[in-house]
């Protein structure tokens, strides 16, 4: 089943309370008015909104959540628990979460991932203990033809090598920003080297 | 090869403005009102005229597709939902038109909802497509802002309501119905069917789910004429499509091209080839993950297209290619994609939640050959088993790949099986 992000029987030390900042709490509301008055939609992108305050999702997150829409606890954590999205228990500053799917695999994710091991010095679903880097394997992002692809923050690192993934590691060691998307300067998903195609002006007259 | 002037995605690679003024250059937003002036039943008639069959993977006819749906809405609301979540492996198709050509995708979703009637529209994207998400709701505020959608979007006098809805990690959630649950704020599993969602769909409503690919096709095709697209291709299989190629070729890279180009033509005009040549080629999945491989001798002459594929004992799917050179682990290749069917099994049906995990077991015996020739023929039952017996396709789609393999390359099983118990004794 999905939710490979569990808390894999780990006791994890829950918070006593959660609350959405002002600004979240705000825009929990234009979330909730995105959907019919009394539907529960809501649930999925608060639980984002929360994960994104807080790194992970507590007990007392969906709770919240929870209260907020007028659902059972029960249902909340069964979304939680569902979607690999939602973590569990608190993931470094920098989650970094290699795809293993076939198409990155024919391109070396295996590479991918030792470099990644080696460089972090953790296995796949710890975190460093200066709580900086968390790594996890992930299935299919949809970016396979810049494989293999690796995922951190709200960016795709695609392209990669087991070079090219030590020197994206070792930027944010330092605390750089490193560019996202492809790591050989490919435009998109166009072929290396440029497109034989859609040479000619898409401009209208 | 597909002229430019025939693409529909000018912005493929990003090379361009992606937002309103880049796209209305481009032509985009030309004249939409027109376009809705010729009515819903003009408007379904063109789409069915001009062949179009959905790009998500199954295929089926979007202008009869959209015919389903009730013709006056009643007390409960139409609905159209567009489903972004892309995630077959393999496939990164609907990315490029998410985050480089989003009001292609606003403006169909404006005309496809106008066609079945549905004043309000949720676009479904995956959650980890972050950054294709802020795209997309940027020229979802740039229509809004511009009156494009909206109330009396485009001064048609239809008012037209359009939200984005970001899922959370799980692929099954592109399955129809699982995603409808899903976006109601539910575990995404599929429903069974009947009722199909033009009869209850998302809240209990008349509702439509078209991938991304499909509804951002529409207003180039009513632009163009049903015929232009129906020109493109052959017969049943028609007009243009964007095709991933991935694995091991010299140039991965989305294109563009016409339904029904010869596979080989593909890789060798656009990805650069295989790597190390055409003869050093094992197989393709042609696809995405769930189509079942096609060794070389088929992929020398086998044309991209519907037909052609299921033909060849396979599928078009998403048309996302996926090339696998002498080099490549067939055993092994296939059984990772066992385990992310495993992974990605929503647990509802016996069959599928328990099978998956047998055939991935399986499998991993496979690959290193420590099981018996027997077993071969065990693990096909096991995939016949699970295929057709569950509420979803997940069960089939994770015994095709299997059932591909041991058709094509069981000399290749038997090869393993044999060395490893020559090893044992």
């Amino acid at each position: 089943m999905s939710g490979g992000h569990g808390n894999g029987g780990q006791a994890v030390e829950q918070p006593t309370s959660f609350a959405f900042t002002p600004e979240n709490a705000a825009k929990a509301k234009t979330i909730i008015a995105k959907y019919p008055a009394g539907r529960k939609s809501a649930v999925m992108p608060l639980l984002d909104l929360a994960q994104r305050q807080e790194g992970w999702i507590s007990r007392a997150a969906m709770e919240t959540v929870a209260e907020m829409l007028d659902m059972a606890p029960i249902l909340v954590y069964e979304v939680v628990t569902f979607y690999t999205m939602y973590n569990q228990k608190p993931v470094g500053r920098h989650h970094v979460q290699v795809c293993t799917n076939l198409p990155c695999q024919l391109r070396g994710s295996d590479g991918v991932v030792a470099a990644c091991k080696q460089e972090l010095g953790i296995g796949m679903g710890e975190t460093s203990a200066d709580g900086k880097f968390s790594l996890a394997e992930v299935e299919c992002l949809a970016a396979c033809v810049n494989a293999p692809v690796v995922w951190i923050g709200d960016d795709y690192y695609e392209d990669l090598d087991p070079e090219l993934t030590r020197k994206l590691l070792q930027a944010l060691k330092r605390g750089e920003t490193p560019k996202a998307g492809s790591q050989i300067g490919r435009q998109g998903s166009a072929p290396v080297g440029g497109s034989p195609t859609l040479t000619t002006s898409p401009v209208k007259g | 090869m597909l002229q430019d002037k025939d693409r529909i995605y000018t912005n493929l690679f990003g090379q361009h403005d992606w937002r309103l003024a880049g796209a209305r250059a481009r032509g985009d937003w030309d004249g939409t009102a027109a376009l809705l002036a010729k009515g819903r039943d003009a408007i379904i008639d063109e789409v069915k005229n001009s062949g179009l069959r959905g790009r998500g993977g199954a295929g089926f006819a979007t202008g009869l597709k959209w015919s389903f749906m009730p013709k006056q809405a009643g007390p409960r609301p139409h609905y159209l939902v567009v489903n972004a979540d892309e995630g077959e492996p393999g496939t990164c198709k609907d990315r490029d038109i998410l985050r480089w050509d989003p009001h292609k995708l606003v403006e169909g979703c404006l005309i496809g909802s106008f066609a079945i009637g549905a004043n309000t529209c949720y676009i479904y994207i995956r959650g980890e497509l972050i950054r294709e998400a802020e795209h997309v709701q940027t020229a979802i505020d740039e229509a809004y802002a511009a009156g494009l959608i909206g109330k009396n979007a485009c001064g048609s006098g239809w008012d037209f309501d359009l939200y984005l809805h970001r899922g959370a990690g799980a692929y099954i959630c592109g399955e129809e119905s699982a995603l409808l649950n899903s976006l109601e704020g539910q575990k995404g599993q599929p429903r069974l069917k009947p009722p199909f969602p033009a009869g209850v769909g998302v809240y209990g409503c008349p509702t439509t789910v078209n991938n991304v690919e499909s509804i951002a096709d529409v207003p180039t095709i009513l632009r163009r004429g049903a015929a232009w697209f129906a020109g493109i291709g052959r017969p049943k299989n028609v007009g243009t499509k964007i095709f991933c190629i991935s694995g091991h070729v010299e140039k991965p890279c989305n294109v563009e091209e016409e339904m029904g180009i010869p596979l080989k033509e593909l890789i060798e005009k656009h990805a650069g080839g295989v790597r190390g040549g055409w003869n050093n080629l094992l197989a393709v999945i042609p696809g995405g993950s769930s189509t079942p491989v096609i060794p070389r001798e088929v992929c020398d002459t086998v044309l991209m297209d519907f037909d052609a594929l299921r033909e060849a004992r396979s599928g078009l799917g998403t048309a996302a290619v996926i090339v696998m050179d002498k080099s490549t682990d067939i055993v092994g290749a296939i059984a990772r994609l066992s385990r992310f069917y495993m992974h990605e099994s929503c647990g509802q049906c016996t069959p599928c939640r328990e099978g998956t995990g047998w055939l991935w077991r399986m499998m991993l015996r496979m690959v290193d050959g420590s099981c018996t020739l027997a077993e071969i023929t065990m693990l096909e039952d096991v995939t016949r088993e699970i295929e057709g017996h569950t509420i979803c396709a997940h069960g089939d789609a994770a015994a095709w790949p299997i059932q591909g393999l041991i058709r094509h390359f069981r000399p290749e099983l038997e090869r393993r099986i044999r060395d490893a118990a020559a090893r044992a004794a």
